[in-house]
């Protein structure tokens, strides 16, 4: 009896402590390979303008620790703890966009995005708020709705529901790839927590659709239509528009062509010296291509898609269903985010400011990614062992 | 809790947007196989051009050497001075510096050194020394080039025919534009690699494409006849007071010069500083046209009536078509009628009755009249063209001359009968020796030149010139003829003044009055060559409004003789006794 009794506590202690290493290591690899690059892509300039080589790495470095800290924090809360402030993570999200035009907003590279915390003096992007508010409002959501997610009715309730917040952050900081960015995370939720499929291939053929047509209406017309139809020519042709809007494509394809198979070895980059706009930031994916070549890339492609298969592995094996939807959450803004950088630095799309997950410099995006991964593993700390 | 039927649909969901988000990122990793490897060549060459900032490097032009190998014209070593905008230090003192060493107004050199653009020139053409010691400040953003400017050793020497360089070191006039092509080489290119602003990237260093340099080109012109004629020219010039004097001394044989005088000359390495005694208050027009006046190449780029000597050219044509012999006696009044027309001969008494040796020998003109008026109008402007006189004659040389010549339509016998004893049209210096060589070394018309060969760095031939050679103009017989007439006119007639003893030279006289007539103003020439049974130098003299006697046969005839009494024996052009 005795043994028996043992044995079974044995049992639930492991299956208690079920923590997703694996998932942390590569979340761990990225954010340390992101910091090498980070001073390899930035040192340069940061030497060039602020005499200190490590500038930018320095600044990164405390961003990632508070992350970490703030992960760890929330891996160890049971993330049900979360469930009552979805309401309240929706009208903040929707209260911070508008910050941004009141004198604690913060203008950089010509773009009003950011908002400044008075006391501890870091810049905050609303828009990294709205998005991890949004995986927590609409997981709650879907649990609550239930069923009723499957009726037509239901269906368009919950697709109407992200997009006060989607129009506001392209609206008010004129963000579109944010926008992007929560409305394609709060389709993929959409699309778990409801059986059907055919509503999603419609949707998504009409999205291509209206996508090509908007590109053949903006070509037409010779690209007279403003700032983002300017992006569009210089993205089907990036040559033609060398000193205007193809510039930074341009110099990322350089960086990539100039690479080649084996990359020019770590810190050889030319194009990191001024040439490229942003080169540790959204165009760090083509310093990378520079630098370690195909084989780098390779590598970092390989880590984003074991990082997603992870999370697919915890979001499947969730203990309920509001624990699958924060991971399926995540999980979507981490692939969608990951895919739209380096398809924008292949010039595969047309160019908008998007950022690498846990690669490029950027310290609220880090943090924020970094709580959501906190989010994971706490669902993940819930599955128990013999589910697996 | 996920009840078991959810688990299934919502699992299934979640497996697709894994597979799909793959997905993707493979394709995505496809399009970075194809621009990694189709693409990189393109994208890496358009990298590298961006990368790096090109200084040029001015190539040693070729040199100009003379038959004998002396340089004619040579290069020296000058710096260019720049200024990086982007890697200055300390502009102020960068000011100072190159205020001080170069000569310049700092207004001057602040408006370059404060533009902000790649890199900007200061001053080329700076002495070495100068730039050695601009290096030694060793000036953050200051760079120091070394290239090359031209250098003409003898100065003055042939300069309106070895022609000069601009800043570009491209030639302006004379044989360095002909001969550019050769002369010139390839520049060669400093790449460095910089970053966006344009800052020097120290580890990645510099990458040379050395310049080439350009061929040297020997030229058929002898220093030592060329000196020599210069220095008789100047001469000539001084004691006659003549405006200008023209020395051409040619091989006949192949047309090769071996000096050709202008003088006044000028300084080629001064071009552009006018002669001593012009007012200074010229404007740049004015000054343009005073300096393309003083690079003017008289014997080429100027036409003149040749007056006796073309009496040559008569001569020649009626022999040549039998319309005449040495025999053939003319009568001389001191003048003929020519239609309407009564033209003097020089001598007003009249020469008398004479063969036509003694016609040529005393420069008649009725007799000559008469010669061109036996050929009539169709057969002496046949003669004409087949003579070469109203092409040009193909020289090496740029702006040469066409022949001002009547239509043959508007010709009646005055005019046949004023061309005849060469009057009434213009030709070039270079025209008239080129058609007299043509006449005396066999009936062969030859092309004047320069150039010989071009010889690369290290001596091996490139390219050796060859000009067209027109042969059978006239008869070997007639070209014997004319010589042994022409000799007479030197050891017997009027050309007395061009004889040395002991040798055999033959030669003609003319006296000319330029036009308008009676303004007083002539040109004396003389066209000589020697040895008059095989003429192996031909030279002519044209001395242009010489003040005093004017007669060439007592002006220009005596130069041609100095000169031949010097160059003759130099030549190995033996006289009867040696």
């Amino acid at each position: 009896m005795a043994t028996h009794r043992t044995s079974k506590r044995k049992r639930k202690e492991q299956s208690e402590y079920f923590f997703d290493y694996s998932l942390l290591f590569i979340v761990l690899f990225l954010l340390g390979f992101g910091l090498v690059m980070i001073y390899s892509a930035s040192s340069y300039e940061a030497f060039q303008e602020f005499k200190d080589a490590a500038y930018y790495l320095k600044k990164q470095l405390v961003a990632i620790v508070i992350g970490l800290v703030m992960m760890i924090l929330v891996a160890n809360i049971p993330y049900h703890f979360w469930e009552r402030f979805y309401l309240l993570g929706y009208i903040v999200s929707m209260a911070l966009v508008p910050l941004v035009l009141t004198p604690l907003g913060v203008e950089s590279h010509g773009a009003r995005r950011w908002i400044k915390i008075p006391v501890i003096g870091l810049n905050l992007q609303p828009a990294e708020v709205a998005k991890l508010g949004m995986i927590l409002f609409l997981a709650v959501m879907v649990c609550k709705m239930g069923k009723g997610v499957r009726t037509m009715r239901g269906f368009i309730f919950m697709v109407l529901l992200p997009l006060p917040v989607v129009l506001e952050v392209y609206l008010i900081t004129k963000n579109l790839s944010s926008a992007i960015i929560i409305l394609g995370i709060s389709v993929l939720m959409v699309f778990v927590a409801s059986p059907d499929y055919k509503k999603f291939v419609i949707m998504g053929l009409g999205g291509v659709a209206a996508v090509a047509l908007l590109v053949f209406v903006i070509v037409s017309s010779g690209g007279e239509g403003g700032f983002r139809s300017e992006r569009i020519v210089a993205w089907l042709d990036p040559e033609s528009q060398a000193q205007g809007k193809g510039f930074q494509t341009l110099q990322a394809l350089y960086a990539i062509g100039s690479g080649g198979i084996f990359g020019k070895g770590l810190g050889k980059s030319m194009q990191k010296l001024s040439f490229l706009p942003e080169a540790q930031n959204d165009m760090i994916f083509s310093i990378i291509c520079e630098e370690l070549g195909l084989f780098g890339a390779v590598a970092i492609i390989l880590m984003f898609i074991m990082l997603l298969w992870r999370m697919m592995v915890i979001a499947n094996n969730a203990t309920d269903l509001f624990g699958a939807m924060l991971v399926v959450g995540v999980m979507g803004h981490i692939a969608i985010q990951a895919i739209l950088n380096i398809a924008v630095v292949t010039n595969t799309i047309p160019n908008t400011g998007i950022s690498l997950p846990f690669i490029s410099y950027g310290g609220s995006s880090v943090m924020f990614l970094l709580i959501e991964i906190g989010f994971v593993l706490s669902v993940a700390k819930r599955i128990q062992l013999k589910e697996l | 809790m996920l009840t078991d039927n959810n688990k299934i649909f919502h699992r299934k969901k979640i497996l697709t947007i894994f597979l799909v988000c793959a997905g993707i990122l493979v394709l995505l990793f496809g399009r970075l196989v194809y621009l990694c490897v189709w693409e990189a060549e393109h994208y890496s060459r358009m990298a590298t051009e961006l990368h790096e900032r090109e200084r040029s490097i001015k190539a040693a032009r070729g040199r100009i050497l003379d038959c004998n190998g002396k340089v004619l014209a040579d290069n020296k070593t000058v710096c260019t001075v720049s200024v990086i905008h982007n890697q200055l230090e300390d502009p102020e003192e960068v000011i100072r510096v190159l205020c001080e060493e170069l000569d310049l107004s700092e207004e001057y050199v602040r408006k370059r050194v404060e533009k902000y653009s790649s890199m900007e020139r200061i001053r080329s053409n700076v002495e070495k020394a100068v730039g050695d010691r601009i290096r030694e400040y060793d000036l953050a953003g200051v760079k120091v080039d070394e290239d090359y400017k031209r250098f003409y050793p003898y100065g003055d020497l042939a300069s309106k025919v070895l022609g000069f360089t601009g800043g570009d070191n491209q030639g302006i006039i004379g044989l360095e534009v002909i001969y550019e092509d050769y002369l010139q080489g390839k520049e060669g290119k400093i790449l460095t690699v910089t970053d966006a602003k344009g800052l020097e990237v120290e580890a990645a260093g510099e990458r040379r494409l050395e310049p080439e340099s350009g061929h040297d080109l020997y030229i058929s012109m002898d220093m030592n006849i060329q000196s020599y004629a210069t220095q008789l020219a100047r001469q000539a010039m001084a004691t006659k007071e003549a405006d200008s004097v023209s020395i051409l001394v040619m091989n006949p044989q192949n047309g090769e010069i071996y000096a050709m005088v202008n003088v006044p000359e000028f300084d080629l390495n001064n071009p552009y500083e006018l002669p001593e005694g012009t007012p200074e208050t010229v404007s740049a027009e004015e000054k343009q046209n005073l300096l393309n006046g003083m690079w003017r190449n008289g014997c080429i780029n100027d036409t003149y009536e040749p007056g006796s000597t073309f009496k040559i050219i008569t001569a020649a044509a009626g022999l040549e078509e039998g319309v005449i012999t040495t025999q053939s006696s003319f009568s001389c009044p001191g003048f003929i009628i020519v239609d309407d027309r009564k033209i003097r001969c020089h001598k007003i008494a009249g020469h008398g009755s004479q063969d036509f040796t003694h016609c040529m020998m005393n420069s008649c003109n009725p007799a000559l009249i008469s010669v061109g008026l036996r050929l009539g109008l169709d057969k002496y402007y046949a003669y004409f063209e087949q003579f070469g006189l109203k092409e040009r004659t193909g020289i090496d040389l740029p702006g040469e001359a066409g022949t001002i010549m009547h239509k043959k339509e508007n010709m009646g016998n005055v005019e046949l009968a004023t061309v005849s004893f060469g009057q009434s049209f213009q030709i070039t210096p270079i025209q008239l020796i080129t058609t007299a060589s043509s006449i005396v070394n066999g009936g062969n018309r030859i092309t004047p030149h320069f150039g010989v060969k071009t010889v690369d760095a290290g001596g091996n031939v490139l390219e050796t010139f060859e000009y067209p050679v027109r042969a059978g103009i006239v008869s070997e017989e007639t070209s014997a003829t004319m010589r042994e007439i022409l000799e007479m006119v030197v050891s017997e007639g009027s050309g007395k003044n061009g004889g040395i003893a002991g040798f055999r030279i033959g030669g003609k006289t003319a006296t000319s009055q330029t036009l308008p007539r009676g303004s007083g103003r002539y040109i004396s020439s003389f066209i000589g060559f020697a040895p008059a049974d095989d003429p192996q130098v031909i030279a002519l003299a044209i001395i242009n409004n010489p003040q005093g006697v004017y007669y060439g046969g007592q002006v220009a005839a005596p130069v041609v003789r100095q000169l031949f009494e010097n160059i003759l024996p130099y030549l190995g052009i033996m006289g009867y006794n040696q």
